[in-house]
């Protein structure tokens, strides 16, 4: 029996098109994916995202657990709210998951992928056991993602006056608590906008208001367009349990410094750093086909010096063009992807193709 | 629109066959195909004037979600295509029966119209998955 977010009778209200995504019946789109995708460039969208798992980390050590759980190191969050970007490692320093961690007046918010909730809860209370933390999830949790140029003006004239007041001058990475709302400017899409993390039971209220005052919803066919054209990856696809962070393009996200602190596959990842530089691990490169075609995943990239893959792959609405991004070995020059038999030549770029509705690579 | 229009016969690939009474016939996909392909981005048409078979790969749709090839349903000569889908393969999700098609064909082999679907047969075989 597939799960149901709160707002599953309003999907279907809106048409859409419900597809299976990890045991959970999710929209995949409205209608047109890349109308969409459009939307949340040009004016505003709305993504259920309830089916992510939010984990709540608070006791005495609550801070020297994630320091040591997460490759990113949680004591940057100097402040009630702010928020990180983390790959969560194991012992070979391979991704267990990516997440988001978010500092909370009681502790630790974490956000965890859907798809790997079993595994990343199991990973995370085996470690726990180590400190003094109680480690909560919290399913009656909704993820109201709303994003594009629009979305912060939208979402604030919907909320209480105060509400709208704090999260209108929230900066990137930033979120306040307020009651059992959790509001915040994160986001998947390379786009502004504000995420509500709050009670499922108010969550068909709030989504018929947001769609009242003209944002439309936006399925998970488009979200993935979005955040490859943004160069964010996707767990599973770009980057799993076997792939070093430093080959997926993780590295800005581990804290190497204090040298002193400890976290798991901090050892793993340290040599994979030396192997990068010795050219023997692979990177996580963007590739750009101008032409016609759709470059997608499990493509072969064949390079000067070795062979590559698409970990992701589509049709950039924005651009009007195939990207992908790609694992391919270090000092690639020039690549041709294996399309459907045909040896295309691309283009490497970095892997980040579209900010704030702009194409950000040369 | 209908989903199944009653004039046009269908093969089991989910490509549409329109008899134009003149030894013609123009060639598409059904609104099924374009519904459970997305939004088409590409679509790689054959050259006018090939000669091809019944069920050979004649065309390619991209969409965001697949790559999918497009079997002929007939034998015959390509006499047209449809330029309109170079520059927007959207007007298959649109109008797959109608300015959606895709090319147009001097038929060489008559008896093989016989094998294609009526709309009926062919909404139940739509329907049976």
């Amino acid at each position: 029996m597939a799960q149901h977010t709160s707002l599953y009778q309003k999907h279907l209200d809106s048409g859409a098109k419900m597809v299976d995504f990890a045991g959970w019946d999710m929209p995949i789109n409205y209608g047109s994916q890349i109308e969409e995708h459009n939307l949340v460039r040009n004016q505003a969208g709305i993504f259920d995202v309830s089916h992510m798992t939010v984990v709540d980390v608070s006791g005495s050590e609550a801070l020297e657990f994630l320091r040591y759980l997460l490759a990113n190191d949680v004591a940057k969050l100097d402040e009630v709210g702010r928020a990180l970007y983390s790959g969560m490692l194991n012992e070979t320093g391979g991704v267990v998951d990516d997440l988001i961690v978010y500092r909370m007046s009681f502790g630790y918010r974490v956000v965890v992928n859907c798809a790997t909730r079993d595994k990343d809860l199991a990973w995370i209370q085996s470690h726990a056991a180590d400190f003094d933390v109680s480690i909560e999830e919290q399913p009656q949790l909704a993820i109201l993602a709303v994003h594009g140029p629009e979305a912060i003006e939208k979402v604030c004239s919907i909320l209480t006056r105060d509400r709208a007041a704090i999260s209108k001058e929230l900066k990137n990475f930033r979120g306040f608590e307020s009651g059992s709302w959790f509001i915040t400017r994160t986001g998947y899409t390379g786009e502004k906008g504000l995420e509500l993390i709050l009670p499922s039971i108010e969550a068909p209220g709030i989504w018929d208001k947001l769609l009242a005052v003209g944002v439309k919803p936006v399925g998970l066919g488009a979200r993935d367009t979005l955040r490859l054209e943004a160069g964010m990856n996707l767990y599973g696809h770009d980057m799993d349990e076997t792939t070093s962070p430093i080959a997926a393009n993780m590295e800005q996200t581990i804290a190497w410094q204090p040298e002193d602190r400890e976290f798991i596959g901090r050892q793993a990842v340290t040599d994979h750093l030396a192997e990068i530089q010795a050219g023997t691990m692979p990177i996580l490169t963007g590739l750009v086909l101008e032409q016609r075609g759709v470059l997608r995943e499990g493509q072969k990239v064949l390079c000067e010096n070795g062979e590559g893959v698409i970990t992701s792959g589509s049709f950039s609405p924005t651009l009007k063009h195939s990207i992908a991004l790609a694992r391919i070995p270090v000092d690639s020059g020039t690549c041709q992807v294996d399309i459907r038999g045909t040896l295309t030549n691309v283009r490497l770029v970095k892997p980040n193709f579209v900010r704030f509705g702009k194409k950000v690579f040369e | 629109m209908s989903t199944y229009p009653d004039n046009l016969k269908y093969a089991a690939t989910h490509e549409w066959v329109r008899l134009e009474g003149d030894g013609t016939a123009t060639v598409g996909i059904s609104n099924h195909a374009q519904d459970a392909l997305g939004d088409i981005v590409f679509v790689e048409l054959p050259e006018v004037g090939a000669t091809i078979h019944a069920k050979d790969e004649v065309a390619v749709v991209e969409s965001v979600k697949a790559a999918s090839d497009v079997y002929s349903p007939i034998s015959g000569e390509i006499i047209a295509t449809n330029a309109t889908l170079g520059d927007a393969p959207e007007t298959v999700n649109a109008v797959p029966y109608d300015g959606g098609w895709f090319y147009k064909i001097q038929i060489s082999e008559e008896q093989e119209l016989d094998e294609l679907m009526d709309a009926d047969t062919y909404s139940d075989h739509c329907e049976d998955g």
